[in-house]
């Protein structure tokens, strides 16, 4: 594939952008045969969302609601992170354990976790704690797979050559495992970032009083569809800053690593 | 050529070899599954400062016998000496230059051979030091803040010759540390090897199925069989002048000479291990 110039992939990606607001446009507001292609009440408009994303921002009803959400994604995160390295570590390095527990964890783990939320919700209130329970589920078992993973597949070779640069025990987690592990965990930090963000909006969505889920929520109980984009719209750009966010982390982190090959 | 020989009165005067194999036997399995024998019961010597290559056919158990004597897995039977003490666990006096690669590619190549002093209780900044010292000595002075997949395969085995030394073992084990490299490669990475063990002379044991390699750097090729039950079926000395540059010794008719009385006997083991691969 030959390779396209920034600019002019940046005007072919708003091109996209304008031709799919424009659709959607000319659907809610212009009828084409005495009907609507896409009607207002279902579709809202482009302009009306857009309206509505300027009114959460002035007002700043929404920054209630962001840190909320964000407050709930980062203890899952980092909940879920510190359990599955702890339990990562400890199954990786004691067989017995891994193999009692492997078919309780497979099924915990094929378990849709949404099924968890009004459990949670019993045990936990309607506060965050519930949608942070839900987070930690979901990135629990991702962080432990990689973590057990990656203390496994240490390199044979890398073991033995530390062994034979004198490491005794202590030093083979510092300077081998420890790496090791983190690197698969960082590897699927996206991922982890990802569900940790699932857990909450999820959990806010069935039933809480604050957060981007419950304002989506809300707005669909009043069938206020111009409400349900605006908050899509907040939550997808807040996604896409979050995963900015975590590249920025994990390109300092795997620095180590080669490049992919596609960036 | 005559060697001369510095002869510490303070000790004995016959010294223990640096490494003894005696009646070394390694097998695997066991347990409910079928026993692997590897190697029978072998008995071999590596005086202090000699260069000894052992060769032999792929799967021959060499490498299996250099773990043995870095302490990285037990024998059977029989005893591992070390200096005239027998080893328990892993052997501390010496480094080992592994085949496959052996870096921590999270560590760049300066904190690669820092690291090996690090653990030994060293502060950071000797060891920083030393290691930017080490890496000069094997030509890779400006390489020091890459990563290892960053460095080619040739400079990747320099850095873990620098990890190796860095430590100052008195015993080299390594284990075909130039096979996975290119022909040119091999030469300029046996020439250097050889510029660094002529200033100390450190007792090494060379695994290698390349016998022009072993011939070009050793004082003493050992041939071993086929596997499995492998045992040491020949012994030579090799008599050719030091220092020496490996690519042009391969030229001097006494490397041919010896070369041709060891293949003879090579030649029908490794006939022997293709056999057996079908």
């Amino acid at each position: 594939m030959t390779r396209i110039p920034r600019t002019r992939l940046l005007a072919l990606q708003a091109l996209v952008a304008v031709a799919a607001l424009l659709v959607w446009h000319v659907g809610a507001t212009v009828p084409i045969g005495g009907t609507y292609l896409l009607p207002k009440f279902f579709f809202s408009t482009p302009l009306d969302v857009i309206a509505r994303v300027w009114k959460m921002f002035a007002t700043g009803m929404i920054w209630k609601h962001l840190g909320i959400t964000l407050t709930e994604t980062i203890l899952a995160f980092v909940i879920g992170s510190v359990a599955g390295i702890v339990f990562g570590f400890w199954f990786a390095r004691k067989p017995l354990v891994a193999a009692v527990c492997d078919p309780y964890l497979k099924m915990a783990n094929a378990l849709p976790r949404v099924v968890l939320a009004p459990i949670f919700m019993l045990w936990l209130g309607l506060g965050i704690w519930s949608k942070v329970a839900l987070g930690v589920t979901l990135v629990f078992f991702i962080v432990f797979f990689n973590v057990y993973q990656g203390v496994r597949e240490v390199s044979p070779t890398v073991l033995a050559n530390a062994r034979m640069l004198g490491m005794n025990d202590r030093q083979l987690f510092r300077y081998v495992y420890w790496p090791s592990a983190l690197s698969w965990m960082f590897s699927s930090l996206h991922t982890s970032v990802g569900f940790a963000l699932v857990g909450a909006v999820v959990g806010e969505y069935l039933g809480s009083a604050a957060g981007l889920g419950y304002l989506i929520h809300q707005a669909e109980g009043v069938f206020d569809v111009t409400g349900v984009f605006a908050g899509m719209a907040v939550l997808a750009a807040f996604v896409l800053v979050i995963d900015w966010l975590v590249t920025i982390v994990e390109r300092r982190l795997l620095v180590w690593r080669p490049q992919p090959a596609i960036v | 050529m005559v060697t001369l020989r510095v002869i510490d009165t303070k000790r004995d005067l016959v010294r223990a070899p640096a490494v003894a194999l005696d009646g070394v036997a390694i097998s695997y399995g066991g347990d409910g599954t079928p026993v692997y024998e590897a190697v029978a019961p072998v008995r071999l010597e590596v005086g202090e400062n000699e260069f000894l290559a052992i060769v032999g056919p792929t799967g021959c158990g060499k490498s299996t016998l250099l773990n043995a004597a870095a302490g990285l897995i037990r024998p059977a039977a029989g005893t591992v000496s070390v200096f005239g003490q027998p080893l328990a666990g892993i052997n501390g006096k010496a480094g080992y230059l592994f085949q496959q690669d052996a870096l921590m590619p999270w560590k760049t190549a300066r904190d690669n051979v820092a690291v090996a002093l690090e653990v030994a209780g060293r502060p950071r900044a000797e060891a920083l030091e030393k290691a930017n010292a080490l890496l000069a000595r094997v030509g890779l002075a400006s390489f020091g803040d890459r990563y290892p997949h960053q460095l080619s395969g040739g400079q990747r085995k320099r850095v873990g010759l620098a990890q190796v030394l860095i430590r100052n073992p008195k015993i080299l084990l390594m284990d075909e540390p130039f096979g996975p490299l290119d022909a040119q490669t091999r030469h300029i990475m046996g020439t250097l090897l050889l510029d660094l063990w002529a200033q100390d002379r450190k007792a090494v044991m060379f695994v290698t199925h390349d016998l022009e390699e072993a011939i070009a750097l050793a004082d003493r090729v050992v041939i071993m069989s086929a596997g499995p039950r492998a045992r040491i079926i020949g012994d030579h000395r090799i008599d050719l002048p030091r220092p020496r540059d490996v690519a042009e010794i391969r030229m001097e008719p006494r490397f041919h000479a010896l070369h041709r009385v060891i293949w003879n006997e090579l030649r029908e083991e490794v006939m022997k291990a293709y056999g057996a691969l079908g």
